[in-house]
């Protein structure tokens, strides 16, 4: 049977702020730049989960995009919406809240609540020009 | 020739489209945590949450006969980053905002404080027309100078 992939957009409004504790203000100043800003910026984050494989001869589903809707609600949005990413949640206590590390961060949380017979793949959209896809074929 | 000569009469609205992303909150600092909490839920956390928001600026009036423009759009934009955009985009509004210091930062209340930014800025001669604000896709306010 063919494999077909199912996609469930989402999205989270957070704020966040980019910087390295290791390194001065001049140095985070000259990589990061106005995301740097100390008091924090925000976005509309557009998060795009991919699922993939054969459907499900019975119900024709890969995944009941329902239940997925409510796995990224429970394990994602809550935890990032109208959140501050640097402050409120645990996972970027060290670790810089960019897309890139959003998006791994994302994929592990999901990655053991999907049946691991499925691909999952995310997407994030931090501004409508700028997003990240992981992980890379 | 009279029918194009009409035509060129009419009142034109041109829209010059710019973003920001900015955190802030919405907090009301003469209430108790659990008002501001009821009234404006997920909003009113301390710690700020975010928005990438769209800014439509429309402007309107008569092209002008040699130019054929109501405005020039570069220059316009030129206006927008100036007096909105640089002070808006990446920053905290709750803290980092002149023209917004002791005003809630509702959607509302940031339009409005955009449009007497931009009209304070536009040379004479050009009519601000309407201050569209997308705070995200699916929610945006619209002011027309309060007449």
């Amino acid at each position: 049977m063919s494999r077909v992939a199912v996609f469930r957009r989402e999205h989270f409004n957070a704020a966040h702020r980019l910087f390295n504790p290791a390194w001065d203000d001049k140095k985070n100043d000259a990589v990061f730049g106005k995301c740097n800003n100390p008091n924090y910026h925000g976005h509309n984050y557009e998060l795009e989960i991919k699922v993939t494989g054969e459907p499900d001869p019975e119900t024709g589903y890969v995944m009941d995009l329902k239940k997925l809707s409510d796995i990224i609600t429970e394990n994602v949005l809550e935890k990032f919406d109208h959140k501050n990413l640097n402050l409120d949640t645990t996972y970027f206590v060290n670790l810089n809240p960019t897309a890139e590390n959003i998006a791994v961060v994302i994929y592990g949380i999901l990655r053991n609540k999907i049946d691991s017979a499925l691909d999952l793949k995310v997407r994030l959209y931090e501004t409508g020009r700028n997003f990240v896809e992981y992980p890379v074929d | 020739m009279h029918y194009l000569c009409k035509n060129f009469q009419s009142m034109v609205y041109l829209t010059r489209i710019e973003h920001f992303n900015a955190a802030h909150k919405l907090y009301n600092e003469g209430w108790s945590r659990e008002q501001n909490e009821a009234v404006f839920g997920k909003c009113a956390n301390e710690n700020w949450h975010g928005h990438n928001y769209e800014l439509y600026v429309t402007i309107k009036g008569i092209p002008d006969s040699e130019t054929g423009f109501l405005f020039d759009v570069k220059k316009l934009s030129g206006i927008i980053n100036g007096s909105v955009i640089e002070k808006l985009d990446h920053k905290n509004l709750n803290l980092d905002v002149d023209f917004m210091k002791g005003k809630m930062c509702s959607t509302e209340n940031l339009a409005i404080a955009i449009w007497g930014q931009l009209s304070a800025s536009l040379p004479d001669g050009v009519q601000l027309h309407c201050i569209k604000l997308y705070e995200t896709p699916r929610i945006y306010v619209e002011y027309f100078g309060g007449q």
